[in-house]
């Protein structure tokens, strides 16, 4: 059996030095807040900018999801496309919560299966594809 | 409040499935054959007390280290949009699962005919928090291994369970493994309704 140390380090945890640089600098976004204080977002949660660019917009990633979310997005696909880690990503989004200038809409409480009509639509639409 | 972005498409209900599966199972390329976009990856950055990993200085060192869940998207009409996420596949991130899992509507298990032992973990998880799944037989060797019943007997699963063969590139195929998922959750809702 093989003891190569360097075995499983390329899919083992990412957390030697070559990573340190893209976890640090999120956090320098949030001013090292590391979770949102007073509401969460589900990964699926819709977002919709209320008002176009404002010039005073707090940071340039602020920016960057208002811009993305001038039409509905949910929040994974403005994680992906910011590219920046979810937890950050939420931080920002409560910012721009608190400041009015995005709307979010959560998906149905999580302790229901949708109705058969909702999973009627979902079958019909996945045969349509 | 008067909305002044009235030219904004509405939004639409969100629905989310989980695919699971061992490392190197097929999950991102499932993902990928029926997405309409090019899977995405979102990364979560966890900070975590070293535990375990130099136990010989009985310092906590903190470490972080990121997860990346890819995802997908498949719009349904204007008002439905499903999302399909691939959980990590390591599994000291079972806790990012219960995010994940939460609100789901089901999940697909990929169970790799290698190695089948891989998907034990994904599917007690999701047989312990009560979401109904499938079981996506991914034929990596096309001389077809095992048949159905044999995958089901070594899995144990419960009857109910749909197992079904499939190839994770094939666009037609993964429709059909997501199909069998929602006619699943459909018995489900149906049966679970009193009378
Ligand atoms: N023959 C065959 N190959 C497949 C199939 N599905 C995936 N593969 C290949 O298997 C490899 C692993 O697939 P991935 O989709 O990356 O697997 P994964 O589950 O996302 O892997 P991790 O995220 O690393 O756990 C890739 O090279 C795929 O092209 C399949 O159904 N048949
Ligand atoms: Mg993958």
């Amino acid at each position: 059996m093989s003891t190569d140390p360097l075995d499983g380090v390329e899919e083992g945890p990412a957390w030697w030095d070559h990573e340190a640089g893209p976890v640090v600098r999120p956090y320098m976004v949030t001013g090292g807040r590391v979770r949102p204080v007073t509401v969460d977002f589900d990964l699926i949660t819709f977002l919709v900018a209320t008002a176009t660019l404002a010039a005073d917009t707090p940071s340039p990633e602020h920016q960057a999801i208002l811009a993305l979310t001038q039409e509905p997005r949910a929040v994974a696909e403005v994680a992906s496309r910011v590219d920046l880690p979810l937890g950050v990503v939420r931080v920002l989004l409560c910012d721009l919560l608190s400041d009015g200038l995005i709307a979010r809409y959560d998906p149905p409480p999580t302790d229901h299966l949708p109705n058969v009509e909702t999973l009627q639509a979902v079958i019909h639409g996945l045969r349509a594809l | 409040m008067d909305s002044v972005r009235s030219d904004t498409a509405p939004v639409p209900q969100a629905l989310k499935i989980l695919v699971a599966g061992g490392f190197g199972a097929g999950k991102t390329t499932l993902v990928g054959a029926v997405s309409e976009i090019a899977p995405l990856r979102t990364e979560e950055v966890l900070t975590t007390a070293g535990v375990g990993t130099d136990d010989t200085t009985g310092v906590a060192t903190k470490t972080t280290t990121t997860v990346a869940m890819d995802f997908g998207r498949i719009t349904i009409n204007p008002s439905l949009v499903l999302y399909l996420f691939g959980t990590p596949g390591q599994n000291r991130f079972w806790f990012l699962w219960d995010e994940l899992a939460t609100g789901a509507l089901g999940a697909v298990v990929l169970a790799d005919t290698r190695r089948l032992a891989d998907s034990f973990a994904a599917i007690d998880y999701f047989e312990q928090r009560n979401t109904p799944f499938v079981i996506a037989v991914n034929c990596f060797d096309n001389d077809q291994r095992y048949t159905v019943e044999q995958v089901r007997e070594a899995l144990d699963v419960d009857g109910h369970v749909p197992v079904l063969l499939t190839d994770a590139r094939d666009r037609m195929s993964v429709k059909n493994v997501l199909i069998t998922l929602v006619e699943h959750v459909l018995t489900m809702v149906r049966s679970s309704v009193p009378a």
